[in-house]
């Protein structure tokens, strides 16, 4: 069975990279630039549950960071000429610091402390955006607009698919990068500092510098995101970059699944269509379907809160589980093994040994 | 020297309702160790309440004293509909149900009473009660509601058996419980006071702000600011520092950095508390026991 499990993976994981390569050359321009989108928010997505998901660091103030990558990559492309491949990882290095620094104090608020200095993060970011003193550079409350990058010389591809190739491998390698950091030794250090904090310190984890880092590294990739998405979108501007935009990582990952790396893609799905949806509905029901998303996104949080902490990933893993076990009735079903994903939320009162393996273990 | 005074004025009349704010989130702090993320929602929820009410015809005060009452039974709902199943959840998960709440009310407000700024009416209308020339009636007015209702909940807890009770039951709920203090109704009460308290600070925000579903998030974040100054888990200092803010944003705002930025003064505080003095003003330092 195990053989069995490990071949689906493979399998699945091969299906959704070859639907994912051959999307933007069926699809419509629009429909390739909401692929796009939804790329850009599951590589945000990526940071973000390292650092909320494996790490136990609350983060209501991604935004943030996924602002600075994009203001960052929109500066160095339009005021310094820089090309978009340079400016954004540039301007997501700025992130990491940012990231790093603000991640710092952090280590002294505890949880729910760094919940409010993140939320209020959110919440001053566009107000920061807008301030005319930096007008000069951020383009005031007009925000920046920058053109769409070309194909290079000799590949026909127009710019939604370029961009949208460039957003797959961008993800795929960020992707793969989480994966390696989550799945390692720093990945149970991470969830070890998660469940076990005292524990975890005992046994020689530096907990301040893994804390530290590990925002760092999440405002990192918040800021790729905030890049691609700067060019994706062609223009930014303070007010997409508020506490909602925030939220709504934070509906991803939980939707997704908390700790699950794979979770983010349906996570990005769910939040780039709600609104879209909300936005075709509106043409029938007038304004108050502006109310769809918000409430859909409110409900969801809790009721996956309460009966299915491990968000969509934890419940296609559980039914996985169940066809493959349907398939081979004769042997008898394995047990399975908690993994960090499902610990993530439900840790505290039912896993107090140190002793308990399962709550350092990670599998995808 | 007139300007100067106009903002201290207002920074009080604005200060006075992060108070209040600041204090409801201490009350369900003290309680639960937890930080309402939904309590500006909530606030901003009971004062369309009331302003639908004003607006079928209602007298100001009647309407007043029933939205007050609306917002504690609303408030003990919500605590043992929503808040009770995840008491023992670990803090992301608290967080996350508090979001998802904020998310909820912030939504119903806008699809019953649709997105569009309305004004809000406030009762003092004619002059100043004081300090006239530096502040308008009803900044005036909002000051005395602060200081009424901080009276109040002082002596609630001071004087009352079930103050007595609440506290005994946010202090040591097991010995609490073993003296017969029903302390999951405490808990249910508190929530409906915090409640009840935020729906008092919005409605005395919305003349100076507006009413509109988004329109608390500035006041929330400066009652966490206020709260965090005066430390999160004393209702004294979260009054002062929520006054402290008060005027501190306006001053700031006003004279050095601008009003259009007026809320990084209040991420500035928080920061800037948190890393000097995380317990705030008059906070007990917290020593975790290993």
């Amino acid at each position: 069975m195990a053989e069995r499990d490990g071949a689906l993976r493979v399998l699945v994981a091969l299906a959704v990279g070859l639907i994912a390569l051959a999307f933007p050359f069926f699809a419509s321009g629009y429909h390739i630039y909401q692929g796009s989108q939804v790329l850009i928010l599951a590589i945000a997505l990526l940071g973000l549950n390292l650092l909320t998901g494996f790490n136990g660091q609350i983060s209501l103030g991604h935004g943030a960071f996924f602002a600075i990558g994009g203001y960052g990559a929109a500066i160095l492309i339009t005021k310094f000429g820089l090309p978009f491949w340079a400016a954004i990882p540039l301007a997501s290095v700025v992130c990491f610091v940012a990231g790093f620094l603000f991640g710092f104090p952090a280590l002294r608020f505890g949880g729910l402390y760094l919940a409010l200095a993140t939320f209020a993060l959110a919440v001053a970011t566009p107000q920061i955006l807008s301030y005319t003193g930096f007008d000069a550079l951020t383009g005031g409350s007009q925000g920046i607009s920058l053109p769409k990058p070309l194909a290079p010389l000799g590949i026909s591809l127009n710019s939604d698919q370029w961009l949208y190739l460039v957003c797959l491998g961008s993800a795929a390698a960020l992707y793969w990068a989480a994966r390696n950091l989550a799945g390692g030794r720093i990945g149970r250090a991470l969830i070890a500092i998660r469940d076990q904090p005292i524990a975890a310190e005992t046994m020689g984890v530096n907990a301040a510098l893994y804390k530290t880092t590990c925002f760092g590294v999440s405002a990192l990739y918040a800021g790729v995101a905030g890049g691609l998405s700067a060019i994706a979108v062609g223009f930014v501007s303070p007010e997409s970059f508020g506490l909602p935009l925030s939220l709504a990582f934070l509906v991803g990952i939980v939707v997704g699944g908390l700790a699950s790396l794979n979770g983010v893609l349906f996570g990005a799905l769910f939040i780039e269509f709600v609104p879209n949806i909300a936005d075709q509905l509106s043409v029938n029901f007038g304004e108050s379907a502006k109310a769809l998303p918000g409430a859909i996104y409110g409900t969801l949080l809790i009721l996956v809160m309460a009966a299915m902490p491990t968000g969509v990933a934890g419940a296609a893993r559980a039914a996985a589980n169940a066809v493959l076990r349907g398939l081979a009735p004769s042997r008898p079903a394995k047990v399975e093994i908690d993994d960090g994903a499902t610990n993530a939320v439900a840790n505290s009162a039912r896993f107090s040994t140190i002793g308990n393996v399962s709550s350092i273990r990670f599998c995808n | 020297m007139g300007e100067f005074l106009h903002q201290l004025a207002s920074g009080v009349a604005l200060g006075g309702v992060y108070a209040i704010m600041a204090l409801a989130l201490v009350m369900i702090y003290q309680a639960t160790q937890l930080i309402n993320f939904a309590q500006g929602e909530m606030a901003m929820f009971s004062t369309y309440f009331a302003w639908k009410l004003i607006d079928l015809g209602e007298p100001y005060w009647l309407a007043f004293f029933a939205t007050v009452l609306v917002s504690f039974i609303g408030g003990v709902v919500i605590e043992r509909l929503i808040v009770r199943p995840f008491a023992n959840a670990p803090v992301l998960a608290s967080v996350i149900v508090f979001i998802g709440l904020s998310l909820i009310f912030n939504s119903l407000a806008g699809w019953l009473y649709g997105y569009s700024v309305q004004s809000f009416d406030s009762p003092f209308t004619s002059k100043p009660l004081f300090g006239a020339g530096y502040m308008s009636a009803h900044e005036s007015g909002s000051i005395v509601v602060t200081l009424a209702v901080l009276a109040l909940v002082y002596a609630f807890f001071r004087f009352t058996p079930l103050g007595l009770a609440m506290r005994a039951a946010a202090q040591n709920p097991v010995s609490s419980r073993l003296v017969g203090i029903r302390v999951g109704r405490m808990l249910a009460i508190g929530w409906g006071l915090a409640a009840a308290i935020g729906s008092i600070a919005g409605m005395m925000a919305a003349p100076i702000v507006y009413l509109d579903p988004n329109m608390m998030g500035g006041v929330l974040l400066y009652a966490f600011a206020g709260a965090v100054l005066g430390g999160i888990d004393n209702p004294f200092g979260a009054a002062v520092g929520g006054f402290a803010v008060g005027v501190l944003g306006n001053l700031v705002g006003a004279y050095v950095v601008g009003s259009e930025v007026k809320l990084s003064v209040a991420l500035a505080i928080i920061i800037a508390v948190l890393v000097w003095r995380p317990s705030g003003l008059f906070g007990r330092r917290l020593v975790a026991r290993v």
